[in-house]
């Protein structure tokens, strides 16, 4: 996993989300999810390219059942992108690069 | 990207067991496989085909206490790597199988000049998953309609939902769903399951599935979230509801031979024909796995095709004198 992922967690998440300087991806994942894997390394490369113009950030919807509930996740991966703290766009389901890319781009 | 006057000996299109096994035999070969492996979807073909929406596979042999699928297919793919296939993450979006060298496009594909060529092609594009065909399919997908359970059952915990379907895909969903919902109706167009027998006795002695019987869904219920459907009665007509919050479609699943259609010879349900092993019409393309197997449709058996097709392919090259 790339150095610029951050981890989320329930109890960390409203601060880190409400504090933070960029646009942050939140990518809702879980170990048993193959389309999570799949996608992962794809984020990974996102998070170096555009380190500094958008944060990708990580929750384990298994530890952290609150926050995934909170936002209604009931598919994974789903990808929240945050602005300033509030929900401005939602990707369900993997994707290639691209078109990940392409769903962030407004928001950078 | 490519040096387009470069031949290649051979290039897989798609990455299932069907795919990575001929990868594996042709680069132990040294044919220098280019593998071109699809791209990440949720609700498509996707990198690792079928089996990365999967969970315990338990009849891959070798695998005496079961190997989840996505595990599986990472473990194929790095065999294939380890002998030196060239892999490509990204979608074949046209193909040239007029005469060898045939002609692959990656992305656009109205480029007059293709991005590879190969002496040998072979199709492993295997199948995705059928839908309804709902209009209100694409809206809810995701948010309570869903063709994965192993990445969504997890929300349903302690829900009512429902599986459609009455294969062994559907029985399996089911009784993974098990884990998590209160309750799982699989809904079926029939009075008995296809299911093999072992997954259909799991069922009926399952206290947390029902069956709804010769049911059709006919709407799918809900603003924002799934809240129920409609089924009917396949005998009477007769409509009812049935308040879930989860639908799980597994009604079966169609070739991916969009691409080949005019191209390739196939067969009236959209299957690619096969003969004497793993040939096609055109010579010097192979087929293997689930996009020519309609019949047994397991990991071991689009394996073993796959490995068919490397061998066919091997000796077509040596006998064209490539």
């Amino acid at each position: 996993m790339s150095e610029n992922i951050t981890t989320l967690t329930d109890a960390t998440f409203d601060e880190q989300i409400g504090s933070a300087a960029t646009p942050v991806v939140v990518d809702f994942w879980a170990e048993w999810c193959g389309p999570c894997k799949m996608i992962a390394p794809i984020l990974s490369e996102i998070a170096d390219e555009q380190a500094g113009a958008l944060t990708i950030a990580k929750l384990n919807v298994d530890d952290n059942p609150d926050v995934a509930r909170r936002y209604g996740v009931m598919s994974i991966p789903t990808m929240i992108v945050f602005k300033d703290g509030e929900e401005v766009s939602r990707v369900v389901g993997a994707k290639a690069k691209g078109q990940l890319m392409a769903d962030f781009q407004p928001f950078l | 990207m490519s040096d387009s006057t470069t031949i290649r000996n051979v290039i897989i299109i798609g990455s299932g067991p069907a795919g990575l096994t001929a990868a594996i035999y042709t680069a132990r070969a040294n044919l220098e496989p280019l593998l071109i492996e699809g791209e990440p979807s949720s609700t498509s073909d996707q990198p690792g085909g079928q089996l990365m929406l999967t969970t315990e596979v338990e009849n891959f042999p070798g695998w005496p206490d079961g190997i989840m699928g996505p595990e599986l297919m990472s473990r194929f793919r790095e065999q294939a790597l380890r002998f030196g296939t060239a892999i490509e993450t990204a979608k074949v979006s046209r193909v040239d199988l007029s005469a060898s060298p045939f002609g692959v496009w990656v992305g656009d594909p109205t480029t007059p000049e293709p991005t590879y060529r190969a002496k040998a092609v072979i199709v492993s594009t295997g199948a995705q998953s059928l839908m309804l065909g709902l209009p209100e399919e694409s809206r809810l997908l995701g948010h309570g309609l869903s063709t994965c359970a192993t990445c969504d059952g997890f929300f349903f915990r302690d829900h009512d939902i429902a599986v459609v379907g009455g294969g062994d895909s559907a029985v399996e969903e089911a009784l993974f769903l098990t884990k998590f919902a209160r309750t799982v109706t699989i809904v079926h167009r029939r009075d008995e399951l296809r299911a093999s027998k072992i997954m259909r006795d799991r069922a009926m002695a399952n206290e947390k599935i029902r069956f709804a019987w010769n049911s059709t869904v006919t709407a799918i219920h809900g603003e924002n979230t799934v809240e129920g459907m409609t089924l009917a009665d396949t005998i009477t007509g007769e409509q009812r509801r049935l308040d879930v919050a989860g639908v799980f479609v597994a009604i079966g699943h169609r070739p991916n031979t969009d691409l080949f259609v005019g191209q390739l010879d196939l067969e009236e349900n959209g299957y690619l024909i096969t003969h004497s092993g793993s040939l096609t019409n055109v010579d010097g393309v192979f087929a293997c796995g689930d996009v020519q197997d309609h019949v047994y449709r397991q990991a071991i058996t689009a394996a073993g095709s796959g490995c068919m097709a490397a061998i066919d392919t091997e000796r077509w090259l040596e006998a064209n004198g490539h």
